[in-house]
């Protein structure tokens, strides 16, 4: 990155050109200049995701007192501090429910059904986003056609969507019709589970593609020319070069895509429907509780839910963010080395986040 | 001496080899490969487009037809879009209602973003790379933890009895939509300032503009693409969102009409009245499809701004 005017005041210009006296009087007021302008951007993530994060945190360790307790009608009936318990009560088992995975607590089954709907969908998307780049990537003309096509499913509202799919699935839908079968994709089944799969795949494999065509368009074609020279098969082209060369953008779209699918609501609420518990989802569980005034609960799953997402984040960055990072504008991380600060250097942070961010949400 | 070797091996080559060298297969490779290209992009078309149709289809079937697989509909009819605008259903009331959501939404987070992003694409200052991690961590954050106390807080229960009746209200999608329509904004905008040359703003600045200026008038109008696909990304965003406004929308004149379209069942619950809901489901869509296809290069140029240079 290069800066339109001037170095940091803390570090004295070492250049020593004439320009240094002008430079420091554009650049003086730069820090404040930053902070006064980025102050709306900060007040307001403060105000509207700051403090009611911090209020859920404080509501995960109450309980509404008469919310659910109906002898006296009130409603105003006061919150009760109770430590860890809405946190505990995930390992008493109060509340068994049978899904997928068995008889366990409500709160597990939401758990591992949003872990393996994440694994799966993802890998599926990965795999079919990849082959679609790789097949737009070879294509020479009507690449117009198929970028418009590829962004239908992305633009369609997910419970739009939703309701797209619970029409296909319908037990005597098309999707039954084709097949020549009788599933009952819809009712808390095991199918269930795919029909959520599918739709999620149908939804965002579009969109890995084509950040992974982004990346794939950046390979120099000069590479290739030597591997075809020294004998590279197809396949060797693809392991040894594209592979490597496209990880960064499919590393970060990937990553977006599990953080999405992990606070995945719209689709099984919208397909299956909610209290369903093959599907459920702790996005979807978390707001059912909330929605029945069952506020304690309901805050200690999403917290729990946004620290499991923080830590797929974190994990993703340590493991295969390394190669996001070392890829970073070079000048970039220098500088950051010599301040020897631990945290990603911002140019590998805008390579990690600036593509996903906007994600199928 | 090199001469000659190549005389050996000119001897070695059989007919065959003479003749496969004679005719190289190359066109021919090319020429499949060519074909299973297009066949690729029909089967990603495809893939992409079938769903969609089938939507486009049930929408335009008559009523009365109800969730027959017929791939074309044999009377096509306009009932399920009259039904639509019914008095029951009310669709119009609730575009509206998406449009005033998502259209204040875009606009009080472009203002916001855009001098925040010019802020971290070109100032320099301390704390800069915490400000990133902060408005990534902000984009990672599940919408689902916003609702227990905003829940709380909007209905005006116990603790924040002092709080002004906010459910049925427009601030309650629009303020909370903005944690995740700003950090979406401040990224895809900075990417795209970070885009246009320095040397811009430093010619003006030697020509004796403050920072301030330079950016209002060199980089503003030059950054306008880049902030029109800001604009679509998050107005997309904005209109699909659906979390919030279930939850603070109860209302049915409040609604939006994602949230309306989820609402569309019959009395029973049984009786889903799938046609109307795939005609609100067009309806929704086709004026994102339209800005999508209009704007394409555009918005696949946001969307991997940054990531990919």
């Amino acid at each position: 990155m290069a800066t339109a005017t001037a170095e940091p005041r803390s570090l004295p210009a070492t250049e020593g050109d004439g320009h240094k006296h002008k430079k420091n009087a554009l650049s003086d007021g730069q820090g404040r200049l930053a902070w006064i302008l980025l102050a709306p951007t900060l007040i307001i993530i403060a105000v509207v995701a700051g403090i009611p994060v911090i209020l859920s945190i404080w509501e995960s360790f109450h309980q509404t007192n008469s919310g659910v307790d109906p002898n006296t009608g009130m409603v105003a009936g006061g919150d009760k501090f109770v430590g860890l318990q809405n946190f505990t009560d995930i390992f008493a088992g109060v509340n068994p429910v049978t899904g997928n995975y068995g008889t366990m607590d409500r709160f597990w089954n939401a758990f591992l059904n949003t872990t393996f709907i994440t694994i799966v969908c993802v890998l599926l998307e990965t795999v079919i986003g990849v082959a679609m780049a790789l097949i737009m990537a070879k294509a020479f003309r009507g690449r117009g056609l198929v970028r418009a096509g590829i962004l239908v499913p992305w633009a369609i509202p997910t419970i739009v969507s939703a309701l797209m799919w619970k029409l296909i699935f319908d037990s005597s839908g098309v999707m039954n019709r084709i097949l020549g079968r009788e599933i009952l994709w819809l009712a808390d089944t095991g199918a269930s589970f795919w029909a959520i799969v599918i739709a999620d795949t149908w939804k965002t494999a579009p969109f890995i593609g084509l950040l992974t065509l982004a990346g794939l368009q950046t390979i120099p074609a000069e590479v290739y020319e030597a591997a075809k020279v020294d004998g590279a098969t197809t396949w060797q082209q693809f392991v040894r070069i594209t592979l490597p060369m496209v990880k960064p953008a499919l590393v970060v779209a990937v990553l977006f895509r599990t953080l999405d699918t992990l606070r995945m609501f719209d689709l099984p609420y919208g397909m299956i429907g909610a209290g369903k518990y093959r599907v459920e989802t702790l996005s979807v569980f978390a707001y059912q509780e909330a929605s029945q005034s069952r506020y304690g609960p309901a805050a200690a799953y999403a917290i729990i839910l946004f620290i499991y997402v923080l830590l797929v984040a974190f994990l993703f960055v340590r493991i295969l963010g390394a190669e996001v990072i070392g890829d970073a504008d070079g000048k970039q991380k220098k500088k950051k080395k010599q301040k020897g600060g631990s945290p990603p250097d911002e140019a590998a942070l805008m390579t990690t986040i600036g593509e996903g961010i906007g994600g199928a949400h | 001496m090199s001469t000659t070797t190549a005389e050996v091996q000119e001897q070695r080559l059989s007919k065959e080899e003479v003749e496969a060298l004679a005719h190289p297969k190359r066109p021919l490779r090319q020429r499949v490969g060519v074909v299973l290209s297009y066949v690729g992009m029909g089967l990603i078309v495809l893939y992409c487009i079938i769903p969609f149709y089938w939507m486009v289809v049930s929408a335009f079937r008559d009523p009365s037809e109800g969730r027959s697989t017929e791939f074309i509909p044999s009377p096509a009819s306009l009932k399920n879009f009259q039904s639509v605008f019914s008095a029951t259903n009310n669709f119009g009331r609730s575009l509206l209602n998406s449009v005033i959501v998502a259209g204040t939404t875009t606009i009080l987070v472009l203002l916001f973003g855009i001098i925040g992003a010019y802020a971290l694409a070109r100032l320099r200052f301390r704390g800069k790379v915490a400000v990133l991690w902060l408005i990534m961590a902000c984009s990672m954050f599940p919408l689902v933890v916003l609702l227990p106390p905003l829940l709380k807080m909007f209905s005006s229960t116990s603790p924040f009895t002092w709080f002004p009746y906010w459910i049925n209200t427009y601030q309650s999608v629009i303020l909370p939509g903005l944690s995740f329509g700003l950090p979406l904004a401040v990224w895809t905008l900075t990417a795209f300032f970070k885009q246009l040359p320095v040397e811009l703003e430093q010619a003006a600045m030697v020509d004796g503009c403050t920072p301030g200026v330079a950016f209002r008038k060199v980089i503003l109008p030059l950054a306008a693409p880049g902030v029109l696909t800001t604009a679509i990304i998050v107005f997309i965003g904005a209109w699909n969102e659906f979390l919030l406004a279930l939850t603070f929308l109860q209302d049915k004149n409040m609604q939006t009409a994602t949230v309306a379209i989820s609402k569309f069942t019959g009395t029973t619950g049984f009786d889903t009245p799938y046609g109307s809901i795939m005609a609100a489901g067009v309806l929704v869509t086709v004026p994102l499809l339209l800005a999508v296809l209009i704007f394409q290069r555009r918005i696949v140029a946001g969307l991997t701004a940054g990531g990919v240079k």
